[in-house]
C-alpha cells in the first residue's frame, strides 16, 4: 500500500519559493494571488511497516525547525489548490535520493519494483481567482505537459481527508521483450518500416542496407548464428548510425554551388574535409600544441608539459524547444560527459552556455509551444542545476533574442576538461579497447529515455506508459560518476572509455569496438529502470549519465570495488573481440550480427543544391537615414536594447568559481556588475599557468552574409582571448553550427538551396579565417533543421526558421595569469586607445536594428591587416603595457565606449576625429559601426611611449582620457560636443530591462 | 612544529574538495582527501586527524533539503565517532553545504554540549535562487571562534540557494548572548548590512553568515574561504594591481585572509 507524506513549511515562516511564483504569476499573466504556499508530496511506493514510515518522515523529511508534515493531508490555506507530478517514466532525481536516505537510515535494501515519487501541491489564495486562471497557471507556469501531469481543485471542490489521491506515477509496460524480423524484399517495404517506426532512413541508404543482408556470405554468416533477415535490433542500428545526428551526413555532403547571375559554379564535395579536417591537419603540422584532433569526443591541446586540456561543444535545442529546464539540464550535462570521455578520462573544469530565444516580450500571434519567457526560464534553470550540481564552474556566457528563434530555440553548452599527460607511463590522451578486454555500463540505468529523440512526441499518453523522450539530466548521479572514474583512470584501470549520448550504446559500443575490431554484448546484463524494454530499445536508447568503459578481466574486480565505495552502478555486459563482428545477445540467442565495416562502406552522400543570390541582388541596400542629433537618448536606448544590455541576473545564478580556479570572473569591474570579454581560469591550482575562453554568437549578419557572420564570428572570439592575456600563438577553436533545413523542396523548403549557399559560404569563412588565424579546430559539432512551425491567429500555421547561426569558441593558454587584463578602465588620467579601423559597416548592425533596418555594408574580416594588429595587442598585454583592454563588438564603439567606463565607474572624454577610421564621414557611423578587428585599450600615461612603439605599423590612436568626473563625454568629427552623459544613468539604462529579476 | 591533519570529506556530489585541501595545505596543514564511505568502512581514521571539514557542494544533489541527507548518513554510520572527536578536543569545519550538514547533525548550535539536537536551520534564499557573489563580512570580535581570531573582516564568495539562516527568537537570542555569532554579511564599509541585499545576499536573520559552537572548535559558515586561497580569487584584484603598480607597492604578497582564517585552525592544533 503506497503512502503518501505531504510536507510543508510552517504557517509563520516565508515561503520563499510560493513568493516567487507570486511574483511571477503577475507579471507573466497580470493575474494578482495574495499568497502561494508550496507542499512537497512524496509518495512512496515501497513496503515499510508503520514505525519505519514514521521513523523516515522525522529523521530525513521534516527539518524540525521549519517544517511539518503529515501522512495524512496538511491543512494548508489556499482558494484554489494545483497538484503537479511527473509522468511514468521521467526521472525523478529527488525520488532516487529519497529511496537511498531511506535505506541509509533504516539499513534496508529495498526491491526492484518498489520506488518514492516526489510531486508538489500548490496552494493558491487570492480573491478573484477563476478557474481558468488556475488552469493558465498551471499549464503554462508550473507544469509540462509533456513530462507532467496536473489536477486542479477549488477550495469547495476539495476534501481535506482524501487530499489529492494516493497518484503512483509507476512504469507497467507489461510487455514482454521481443526481436522482431523485419522484410526487405523491397525498398518499398523498407521504406513502409522506416516511416512506422519513425527511423527516418534516408531512401538512398535503403538499397545500400538491402543488399547487404541479401548478400549470400553475409546471409551464410548469419544462418550460422540463427539469424535471416535483419532484426529491428539491426535496422535501427543502422538507422541511428547514419542519421545526420551521428554521421554528420550533411557536413559530409555534395554541394552544388552556384552564384545566381554570375558564372561562378562549383561542386564542393565535403565541406567537413575540405573546411574543417584540411585546414586543421596542416596547423597540427605548426602547432606542437595540438595533441589530439577530429577522432575523439573532444580535442586534446597543451597546457604545459605535463597535463593538457580538452574541449568540445554541443547544442540541445529540440527536446530544450519541448521541455526547457529537461533539455537544457541534459544538455549540459551531457556535454560534460565528452571531456570525460576523452582519452582515459578527463577532470571537468569549466562549463559555458549561449542561449538563442525568441523576444521574452513577444506579444505577437505566434503560439509556439512555450512562450520565449517561459523558454528561457526553464533553459536558465536547467543549466544552472546542471552545472552548479556537477561542481563545474559555469564561467562564460552569451543570450540573444531574436524572432527566428521562436520557431526552435538554440541551447550551445561548452565544456572544458583537464588531464595528465601521461597516466601510468602511457600517454593519457591514446585508447584502445583489445579483445579479451570486458565492456562495461557504468552510471545510470536505461529506460525508454530518449529513443527516436522528439518525433515520440506527439504520440498519446496513457496513465503508465513512459513519456522518456524529454529527458531531465542527473547532475547528481553523474559526478559520483565523474569522481569514480577518474581516480579509476588514475589507478590504470581505464583502458577505453566513451560516453553514451545521442544513439546509447549502440554508438559507444560500436564506436569503441572499431579498436579491437569487434564486440560481443549481452543485452539481458544491462541494468534497466523498469522491465518490458525491447531488445532494440536497449540498444538505441539514450538514458543519461552512461559510460561505456573497457578494463582488462584481470583489473575487473578493483574497478567494480571502486565503483561499490562511490555508490555508482557498472556492470559487465559483454567483451571486445576481433571477429569483426558486432554481436548482440538476448537470454543467450543471437539479436544483431552486423559486420563492423558495414556503416563504413558503401553509403552514398547526400547531396544539396545551393543557390547564392548577393545581398545586393536579393534587394538589400543602405539604409536612407540623416545622421541623428540627439545621441544621448540614441546611446541610452542602445543600452537598453535586449541584445545589449545587463544580464546579470543570468550570470548570477550560475556558480562561476568552483573549484577555486577563478582569475578572471564573468562579471568585472568596479561594482563587479560588466561583463568581461572573457575568462580566465587556473585550472591546476599550483600552477600560474591559464586558460582563456570566451565564445561569439552573431547571428544578425546572416541576414546579409553567412560568411560574414562566420568571419565575425571567429574574429570576435579571438579579440576576446587576446582582451584578457590570451597568447596569440595558441588558440583553438570550438565550431558549432546551427542551420535551418537546407534541403530544397519547392513547397516545404523553397529557400533551401540558398540557406544552403549560406552553409557552404559560412563554412569557406571557418576555413579562410581559421587559416589564416592559425586557428586548429579542436573540436565542432552542427545541429540542422532549426526550423518550427507555429500556429497564428486564424488557425494557420507558420514555418519559423532560425538565422544561420554558428557559436564559435576560442580558447587560449595565458602563460602567466598574474599578466591577465580586464576591460574595465582603472584610474582617471589614463590615455583612451583605440586600435584597428573603423569603417562604414553599419550593415546587419544593432544600430540599424534599432532603426529597423538590415543594411548592406556588414562589417568583413580584414586578416591580412588584423593579423598584426593581434600580435601586436597580445605583445602589449603580455609585458603589462595596458591598464584595461576590451573589443569592440555588437553595438560599436558608442556602446563599448561606455562599457569601459560603467566597468571602472570613471569617466571618458574622447574625440571622435582622432578615432582611425576610413571613409567615415559621420558621427553614428563612427560610434556604431561594428568593424572587427578593434579593441578599446586604456594605458597608464607613464607607459605610453612603449605601448605606442607597439603598434607603429597599425592603427592606433590616443583619442581621450579616462576622467575622475563619471561622464562619458563624446566631441564629435566637427569638434561639436556630441554626447555627456553620466555614468550612473548609463548604468541605470543598461541595467533596466532585466534589473528586476533574480 | 606539530604536523596538524585535515580531513576533506569528498563523495555523493560534494565538490570543493580540490580547492579546500589546497587552502588547508596554504595554511599548513596536511590535507588529506577522502571519500565518505572510506571513513565509514574503516580505510581512513577519524582519529588520524585534527581538523575535519565538511565542504561545499550539493550532497546527495541537495535534494530535500541541503545538507539534510548527508548529515543522516553520517549521523547513522558515524554519529559516535564525530562526537568522540569533538571531545578530543579537535576542529570541525562546515562551508556551505557542509555548514547545512552541521545545522542538520546538530553539532551546531552546540548549546550546553548538545551536538545532537536541530535547533538551526538554513532555509530558501528570500531573493527565491541560487546566487554567486561575494560578501563583505564583518568578525565578531568577542566570539570564541578559533577561526576568526584576529580577523577583523573579511572577503569570500557566497554560492547557494539555501543560506538564510533561521532560527527560532531564543536560539537567536542565545547565539547572540554568547557570541557564538562568529561572522556577519556587512555593507562595504564593514558596518552591518541590516537584512540589505545584496549585501545581505539570502535574507538571514541579524545578517547571519557563520557561528561557531560555545568552544569555538565547530564553525559553520555560509561563505567560502577555500574560494579566497590566492589573490587572483579576488573580483577586486585586477584593479587593486594597478593600483599597487602605480603606487610603486608590491601586490599580492602573503597568504589571503581564506588562508589565514584557515591557518588560525592549524596553528590553534599544533599548539594542542
Amino acid at each position: 500500500m503506497p503512502s503518501r507524506l505531504e510536507i510543508a513549511l510552517k504557517d509563520q515562516l516565508v515561503d520563499a519559493e510560493g513568493e516567487g511564483l507570486r511574483k511571477k504569476t503577475r507579471a507573466y499573466f497580470g493575474i494578482e494571488l495574495d499568497r502561494v504556499r508550496v507542499v512537497n508530496v512524496l509518495t512512496m511506493d515501497v513496503d515499510l511497516a508503520p514505525a519505519q514510515l514514521e521513523t523516515i518522515r522525522k529523521d530525513i523529511f521534516t527539518n524540525p525547525v521549519t517544517q511539518v508534515s503529515s501522512y495524512r493531508p496538511l491543512s494548508v490555506d489556499g482558494d484554489w489548490i494545483v497538484w503537479v507530478g511527473f509522468r511514468p517514466g521521467v526521472k525523478d532525481n529527488p525520488g532516487a535520493t529519497a529511496m537511498e536516505a531511506i535505506e541509509d537510515l533504516l539499513g534496508i535494501r529495498l526491491g526492484g519494483g518498489e520506488a518514492v515519487y516526489t510531486s508538489k501541491r500548490y496552494c493558491l489564495s487570492g480573491r478573484r481567482l477563476t478557474r481558468k486562471d488556475v488552469e493558465k497557471i498551471a499549464g503554462e507556469l508550473l507544469a509540462n505537459d509533456i513530462i507532467q501531469q496536473w489536477r486542479v481543485w477549488s477550495k469547495q471542490g476539495w476534501d481535506p481527508t482524501v487530499g489529492i489521491g494516493v497518484i503512483v506515477p509507476k512504469v507497467r509496460l507489461n510487455h514482454a521483450p521481443t526481436v522482431t524480423v523485419i522484410p526487405i524484399d523491397s525498398d518499398a517495404t523498407l521504406k513502409r518500416v522506416s516511416d512506422e517506426r519513425h527511423l527516418a532512413l534516408n531512401p538512398n541508404d535503403t538499397p545500400v542496407i538491402r543488399a547487404y543482408f541479401s548478400d549470400p556470405r553475409v546471409r551464410a554468416e548469419r544462418a550460422a548464428v540463427g539469424l535471416t533477415d535483419p532484426t529491428d535490433v539491426e535496422i535501427e542500428y543502422i538507422s541511428q548510425a547514419r542519421s545526420d545526428h551521428c554521421n554528420h551526413n550533411t557536413f559530409r555532403g555534395l554541394f552544388r554551388y552556384r552564384e545566381a547571375g554570375g558564372d561562378r559554379s562549383e561542386l564542393v564535395d565535403n565541406l567537413f574535409k575540405t573546411c574543417i579536417e584540411a585546414p586543421t591537419l596542416e596547423l597540427v603540422e605548426k602547432k606542437p600544441w595540438v595533441v589530439s584532433v577530429l577522432w575523439d569526443n573532444a580535442g586534446v591541446g597543451r597546457l604545459d608539459d605535463k597535463n593538457y586540456y580538452v574541449i568540445t561543444g554541443e547544442t540541445h535545442n529540440s527536446p530544450s524547444n519541448m521541455e526547457a529546464y529537461g533539455g537544457a539540464i541534459t544538455g549540459i550535462v551531457g556535454v560534460y560527459r565528452d571531456p570525460l570521455g576523452t582519452g582515459k578520462g578527463s577532470k571537468l573544469v569549466m562549463g559555458s552556455y549561449g542561449f538563442c530565444v525568441g523576444p521574452r516580450d513577444y506579444a505577437g500571434p505566434l503560439m509556439p509551444r512555450l512562450h520565449p519567457r517561459r523558454l528561457l526560464d526553464g533553459v536558465i534553470e536547467g543549466v544552472r542545476d546542471g552545472g552548479n550540481k556537477s561542481g563545474i564552474p559555469t564561467t562564460f556566457g552569451q543570450v540573444i533574442f531574436h524572432p527566428g528563434y521562436m520557431g526552435k530555440c538554440l541551447v550551445f553548452v561548452t565544456a572544458v576538461g583537464v588531464m595528465p599527460a601521461h597516466i601510468g607511463g602511457q600517454p593519457a590522451d591514446q585508447k584502445q579497447t583489445s579483445p579479451g578486454d570486458l565492456l562495461l555500463m557504468c552510471g545510470g540505468r536505461v529506460g525508454k529515455d530518449g529513443i527516436h529523440g522528439v518525433t515520440a512526441s506527439s504520440e498519446v499518453f496513457s496513465e503508465h506508459t513512459p513519456a522518456g523522450h524529454v529527458q531531465i539530466g542527473d547532475p547528481y548521479t553523474q559526478k559520483k560518476m565523474h569522481d569514480f572514474l577518474l581516480e579509476a583512470r588514475d589507478a590504470g584501470l581505464i583502458r577505453f572509455i566513451t560516453d553514451n549520448g545521442g544513439g546509447g550504446l549502440s554508438s559507444s559500443v560500436g564506436e569503441s569496438a572499431r579498436f579491437s575490431n569487434g564486440a560481443e554484448v549481452a543485452l539481458d546484463q544491462v541494468p534497466l529502470k523498469y522491465e518490458g524494454l525491447d531488445q532494440w530499445e536497449i540498444w538505441v536508447s539514450e538514458s543519461q549519465e552512461r559510460m561505456t568503459v573497457a578494463v582488462r578481466p584481470d583489473d575487473a574486480e578493483t574497478f567494480l570495488s571502486l565503483s561499490r565505495k562511490h555508490a555508482v552502478e557498472s556492470t559487465v555486459i559483454g567483451r571486445y573481440t576481433d571477429s569483426g563482428k558486432l554481436h548482440l545477445t538476448y537470454d543467450g540467442k543471437t539479436c544483431a550480427y552486423v559486420d563492423m565495416d558495414f556503416l563504413k562502406s558503401g553509403f552514398p552522400q547526400w547531396e544539396f543544391e545551393a543557390e547564392w543570390v548577393a545581398p545586393e541582388q536579393r534587394g538589400l541596400y543602405e539604409p536612407v537615414v540623416k545622421c541623428p542629433t540627439d545621441f544621448r537618448n540614441l546611446l541610452i536606448d542602445m543600452l537598453q536594447r535586449p541584445n545589449i544590455c545587463s544580464t546579470e541576473w543570468i550570470t548570477r545564478q550560475y556558480d562561476h568559481e568552483v573549484q577555486g580556479t577563478s582569475v578572471v570572473k564573468p562579471l568585472t569591474g568596479a561594482d563587479r556588475d560588466v561583463d568581461s570579454d572573457a575568462a580566465v581560469l587556473r585550472p591546476l591550482l599550483d600552477s600560474m599557468r591559464g586558460l582563456a575562453f570566451a565564445q561569439a554568437l552573431l547571428p544578425a549578419y546572416s541576414g546579409i552574409d553567412a560568411y560574414h557572420m562566420a568571419a565575425c564570428s571567429i574574429d570576435e572570439a579571438v579579440r576576446r582571448v587576446l582582451s584578457v592575456g590570451g597568447d596569440w600563438s595558441h588558440i583553438g577553436g570550438v565550431d558549432n553550427f546551427c542551420w535551418p533545413n537546407i534541403q530544397f523542396d519547392a513547397e516545404s523548403n523553397p529557400d533551401g538551396k540558398f540557406k544552403a549557399a549560406q552553409l557552404v559560404r559560412a563554412c569557406w569563412a571557418l576555413r579562410d579565417i581559421c587559416r589564416a588565424y592559425e586557428i586548429p579546430l579542436l573540436s565542432g559539432k552542427d545541429s540542422m533543421y532549426v526550423d518550427g512551425h507555429l500556429a497564428g491567429r486564424y488557425g494557420e500555421t507558420h514555418k519559423v526558421s532560425a538565422l544561420e547561426t554558428l557559436q564559435f569558441a576560442a580558447i587560449s593558454v595565458v602563460p602567466d595569469i598574474a599578466r591577465c587584463v580586464s576591460m574595465d578602465s582603472k584610474m582617471a588620467g589614463d590615455l583612451v586607445y583605440v586600435v584597428g579601423l573603423t569603417r562604414d559597416e553599419l550593415g546587419g548592425s544593432e544600430y540599424y536594428q534599432h532603426l529597423g533596418y538590415v543594411g548592406l555594408n556588414v562589417p568583413r574580416v580584414r586578416t591580412e591587416k588584423f593579423v598584426s594588429i593581434y600580435r601586436a595587442m597580445s605583445q602589449a598585454v603580455a609585458k603589462g603595457l595596458v591598464a584595461s583592454a576590451h573589443g569592440v563588438y555588437r553595438g560599436g564603439l558608442g556602446v563599448h565606449l561606455a562599457m569601459v567606463a560603467l566597468g571602472g565607474g570613471l569617466g571618458l572624454h574622447v574625440d571622435l576625429r582622432k578615432i582611425p577610421a576610413e571613409t567615415v564621414e559621420r558621427n553614428d557611423t563612427v560610434l556604431f559601426s561594428e568593424s572587427a578587428g578593434r579593441f578599446i585599450v586604456t594605458v597608464d600615461p607613464r607607459c605610453q611611449v612603449e605601448f605606442e612603439d607597439g603598434f607603429k605599423a597599425t592603427p592606433c590612436a590616443c583619442i581621450g582620457c579616462v576622467t575622475a568626473d563619471p561622464v562619458l563625454k563624446v566631441d564629435g568629427l566637427r569638434g561639436e560636443a556630441l554626447l555627456s552623459v553620466s555614468i550612473s544613468e548609463l548604468k541605470t539604462a543598461w541595467k533596466m530591462p532585466f534589473g528586476n529579476l533574480v | 612544529m606539530a604536523k596538524v591533519n585535515a580531513l576533506v570529506l569528498t563523495g555523493f556530489g560534494l565538490n570543493c574538495d580540490g580547492e579546500t585541501a589546497r587552502a588547508f595545505e596554504l595554511a599548513g596543514a596536511f590535507s588529506h582527501r577522502a571519500h565518505i564511505n572510506s571513513l565509514i568502512e574503516g580505510s581512513i581514521r577519524l582519529e588520524d586527524h585534527h581538523i575535519l571539514v565538511f565542504i561545499g557542494g550539493f550532497g546527495w544533489g541537495d535534494d530535500h533539503g541541503a545538507g539534510v541527507i548527508q548529515a543522516v548518513r553520517l549521523k547513522t554510520k558515524l554519529g559516535d565517532r564525530i562526537l568522540e572527536f569533538i571531545e578530543r578536543g579537535r576542529l570541525v569545519m562546515g562551508i556551505c553545504n557542509g555548514f547545512q550538514a552541521l545545522v542538520n547533525l546538530g553539532l551546531l548550535p552546540g548549546f550546553d554540549g548538545d551536538y545532537q539536537t536541530r535547533s538551526i536551520a538554513l532555509t530558501p534564499n528570500a531573493s527565491g535562487n541560487f546566487r554567486d557573489q561575494w560578501v563583505r563580512l564583518r568578525v565578531n570580535e568577542k566570539s570564541p571562534c578559533v577561526f576568526t581570531q584576529g580577523i577583523p573582516e573579511a572577503d569570500f564568495p557566497v554560492r547557494h540557494g539555501e543560506g538564510q539562516f533561521y532560527a527560532e527568537d531564543a536560539v537567536i537570542h542565545r547565539l547572540q548572548n554568547e557570541h557564538q555569532i562568529a561572522l556577519r554579511y556587512a555593507l562595504p564599509d564593514g558596518s552591518p548590512a541590516a537584512g540589505r541585499f545584496p549585501y545581505n545576499p539570502n535574507g538571514s536573520v541579524d545578517d547571519i553568515a557563520g557561528i561557531c559552537d560555545p568552544t569555538g572548535r565547530i564553525f559553520g559558515l555560509m561563505p567560502h574561504p577555500e574560494a579566497y586561497h590566492d589573490w587572483t580569487n579576488h573580483p577586486d584584484w585586477l584593479r587593486e594591481r594597478e593600483r599597487a603598480r602605480r603606487e610603486g607597492r608590491p601586490f599580492g604578497e602573503g597568504p589571503t585572509v581564506g588562508v589565514r582564517l584557515l591557518s588560525n585552525a592549524v596553528r590553534y592544533m599544533q599548539g594542542k
